[in-house]
């Protein structure tokens, strides 16, 4: 058992945004520090991009925007191989981006178009990708953690040794259907990861006045299932404990939890009262822990590149993103003929 | 003397083989003993002796096939009895359940319980209350409306709480319980976590203790995980304890396509929660039927899920001003007369029926629409009416039709009112496919004002 994380207090961000992490810190060569860079950076223009978008009546529904989480998904991206499988619940771009799935076909799917990931009919919080091995993509909250655990299911059972990630969120560790899951995954030692992204709220409510545990590192106990606290601010910390949870499972032993102690900097959704945490307790994790400004200024500090080479990726990254948004502004809707296909396959 | 029967292997067997016999007349058996095994197509079993004594005639040799369950197959002698003394009928009369010829008696008996109950009636459910000449109306939204209902309930009965997900200090996920939290308390309105199986069924738990739960789903999509508990617990719990024990228990939250949400997010259940004996369906159209059916439903003892809309709650009606208004559950409102063509909906739907009535006035169809407001149970009779006046029936669903609320509809009409139909029933209802995302598929996926218009003039053959 390695639940070896420490007791947290509630108050928040302050202390959530920086935990003692329980684990160990890689050390990032340059190429690494780069990529992981470049990664975040892209997720986070992408998300302020599509903000706007939402603003100008282009994407329409639910959008939840990823700003602030982005060191979870490119953390653990870099732990994983070929073949390991993503799935997530609604707060999906960034996972898809991280996924390598094309920023444009997301973006068009976003605005509901028929260059989109779906062809349109998904939309922000349903995107699948067979190539990359990301599942989507589910509305309802906690969904995916049963079809998470029957993608590492499939593993074992075509005896493979990859494994599947799933991803969600301090509030859907509250339903049921998680704690199935880890029954049968610890039964039947599935390779199944579960990174809980504690980013301090499940909409309005803040993790204490919804959970009686409040570290999610333990859920598993009484399954027997091992897990950590992370630092999931910090790229490196959380490229650590993914390679950790995935030598586990790849051996064998069964399914491993990871707590992600991240953030999020937007509202839950477009439309959030904001009423429910202080402005200065959001500043104060922007400024103090930002992912992708902890990265910036270790490159530069350790001179791995110059202010003027930092430019031109960001610039890089800009050109990409408006690449995907003026896709995702032009491409055509839907064929309407479109209405009645995908509801079932053609029998054979 | 007791008979050794033929026994069943499981519920639904009729008859077996009869494989073995493992003891012979005349030996001893004690109760536990294996006297034979018999055997179907699916399954072995062994018979053991429940009585004590002596084997006395095996009346069915082993080998035998199709022995029906029930048929005697041995007697056992008791001790002190002779064998002799053996006649059936005293077997008979010492186990008075058993049948003498259990094949033709059960025949019989089946006979005897198909004395069929009748059905219940159509219960006579009353007017709406009369609203007093020089009652002030004000305009309130729907959102308003339920949520006074709420607060006035909660006044008059403190054993009526709300919980739900953000329902407390976010004040509602679409502000219907806004300031509930400030009037009431932290006691009576209660944020839970995301977990609708476990607080559905809680609900459950609480009302069958004799509280009064009022149970928002920030969408009734979400309701999906609890589905469970508000049908095997929540509607079916009264009858199961032969009416000892029902829970009053409101079960409310936006129902059936927002805007842009797509398939998960996007459903009618209309016809779901309508199909189930022992829950009550409720679908207002507007901030006075809200108001009056969530009052109702609150003071109902039984279980009812109230279906709201979230493109209806900021949409605002005139509500008459009564220190108590409630609406009787059941009553559907004929909300515009007319004679040519009778138009159903309910919810949301009658936005899409009343600017179809106004398009037909224009064309000279004079359209009758009625607003069910409850779906289960269904006001048929005042369907029936309207229809024996008009001879003509469109429904109007947001939902999908195969087995939808229309459905019923037209069957009632048809079983009730065949003869006074000019046209078959025409359901206008959601395209047969998962709610899609991009703008113009949503569109075409959804009923609208013109499929109304065009399936209203076609039973009028216009
Ligand atoms: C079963 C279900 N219940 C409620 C909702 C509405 N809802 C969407 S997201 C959300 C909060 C989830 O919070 P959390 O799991 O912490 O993830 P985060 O949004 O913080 O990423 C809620 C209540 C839903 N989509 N599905
Ligand atoms: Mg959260």
């Amino acid at each position: 058992m390695a639940t070896a994380s420490k007791n947290k207090t509630n108050d928040a961000a302050v202390s959530s945004a920086a935990p003692a992490s329980s684990g160990s810190i890689a050390t990032f060569n340059k190429d690494q520090e780069v990529s992981a860079y470049r990664d975040m950076l892209l997720i986070r223009r992408f998300e302020e991009k599509a903000g706007q978008m939402y603003g100008m009546g282009l994407i329409g529904g639910f959008c939840h925007l990823y700003i602030g989480q982005e060191a979870v998904v490119v953390g653990m991206q870099m732990a994983l191989k070929e073949g390991d499988q993503i799935i997530t619940g609604y707060r999906d771009h960034g996972h898809m981006i991280a996924c390598g799935m094309d920023p444009k076909g997301v973006m068009a799917e976003l605005t509901g178009r028929r260059g989109g990931y779906s062809h349109g009919k998904g939309g922000s919080m349903h995107m699948f990708s067979v190539e990359k091995h990301f599942y989507g993509g589910h509305g309802i909250v906690a969904a995916q953690v049963p079809l998470g655990t029957g993608l590492a299911f499939a593993n074992r059972y075509r005896g493979n040794d990859n494994v599947s990630v799933t991803y969600f969120g301090d509030g859907a560790a509250n339903q049921g259907q998680v704690y199935e899951s880890f029954n049968m995954a610890e039964l039947w030692k599935l390779p199944a990861i579960y990174v809980i992204e504690n980013n301090r709220y499940a909409m309005g409510t803040a993790v204490n006045r919804a959970s009686a545990q409040t570290d999610f590192s333990k859920r598993g106990v009484s399954f027997n299932i091992p897990g950590d606290q992370v630092d999931g601010m910090d790229v490196r910390a959380v490229k650590a404990a993914g390679e950790k949870a995935v030598a586990w499972c790849r051996a064998g032993k069964g399914p491993y939890i990871l707590e992600m102690m991240t953030y999020r900097y937007r509202g839950h959704s477009m439309s959030d009262p904001a009423k429910y945490r202080t402005r200065e307790e959001v500043e104060k994790v922007r400024t103090g822990h930002d992912p992708i400004e902890q990265v910036r200024a270790r490159i530069l500090s350790s001179k791995m590149l110059t202010e003027d080479e930092i430019k031109k990726i960001d610039a890089e990254i800009r050109d990409r993103v408006n690449e995907a948004s003026e896709f995702a502004t032009n491409d055509p809707e839907p064929d309407p003929s479109e209405l009645y296909t995908d509801v079932y396959r053609e029998t054979v | 003397m007791p008979d050794v029967l033929m026994p069943a292997l499981s519920p639904t067997m009729e008859k077996g083989n009869l494989a073995k016999w493992l003891k012979k007349e005349g030996d001893t058996v004690k109760s536990g003993d294996v006297i034979a095994e018999i055997e179907t197509d699916k399954a072995t079993m062994e018979v053991e002796a429940v009585d004590e004594g002596t084997l006395g005639k095996i009346l069915v040799p082993e080998g035998t096939a199709d022995v029906a369950v029930n048929t005697p197959i041995a007697t056992i002698i008791a001790e002190g009895e002779s064998a002799s003394a053996a006649p059936k009928a005293e077997a008979k009369s010492a186990a008075p359940a058993t049948p003498t010829a259990p094949a033709e008696a059960k025949v019989a008996d089946t006979k005897s319980a198909e004395a069929k109950p009748a059905a219940p009636a159509q219960p006579v459910v009353a007017a709406d209350p009369d609203v007093p000449e020089g009652t002030a109306m004000v305009t309130m939204t729907m959102r308003e409306a339920l949520r006074d209902a709420m607060a006035e309930e909660m006044r008059r009965d403190d054993t009526v709480f709300v919980m739900g997900e953000e329902v407390a200090e976010y004040q509602g996920a679409y502000k219907v319980t806004q300031g509930l939290l400030q009037e009431f308390g932290a006691r009576r309105v209660i944020d839970t976590p995301i977990t609708e199986h476990g607080f559905a069924g809680l609900g459950v738990g609480a009302a069958l203790a004799g509280l009064k739960p009022v149970v928002e789903f920030m969408t009734f999509n979400f309701a999906m995980q609890a589905i469970d508990q508000i049908i095997n617990s929540a509607a079916k719990t009264l009858y199961m304890s032969g009416g000892q024990m029902g829970c009053s228990i409101v079960f409310r939250g936006p129902n059936g396509a927002a805007a842009r949400v797509a398939a998960q997010h996007s459903q009618d259940y209309s016809a779901w929660y309508s199909h189930i004996p022992g829950l009550k369906v409720v679908a207002p159209s507007n901030a006075a039927d809200a108001k009056g059916l969530l009052k109702a439903a609150i003071r109902d003892p039984n279980p009812v899920i109230f279906l709201e809309n979230e493109i209806l709650y900021g949409q605002s009606a005139p509500v008459p001003q009564l220190a108590d208004y409630v609406l009787p559950i059941g009553k559907a409102r004929i909300v515009r007369p007319g004679k040519d063509v009778t138009i159903v909906s309910w919810t949301i739907g009658m936005n899409y029926a009343l600017k179809a009535a106004e398009e037909l006035a224009k064309d000279g169809i004079d359209a009758e629409v009625i607003d069910l407001r409850t779906l289960r149970p269904l006001d048929t009779p005042t369907i029936i009416e309207s229809v024996k006046k008009t001879g003509r029936a469109v429904t109007v669903e947001e939902g999908w039709q195969q087995s939808g609320v229309g459905a019923e509809i037209a069957a009632r009409i048809m079983e009730q009112a065949f003869d006074y139909l000019d046209a078959p029933v025409a359901r206008v209802s959601g395209k047969d496919v998962p709610m899609p995302y991009a703008a113009n598929l949503e569109k075409l996926a959804l009923p609208s004002v013109a499929d109304v218009v065009n399936a209203a003039k076609a039973v009028c053959y216009r």
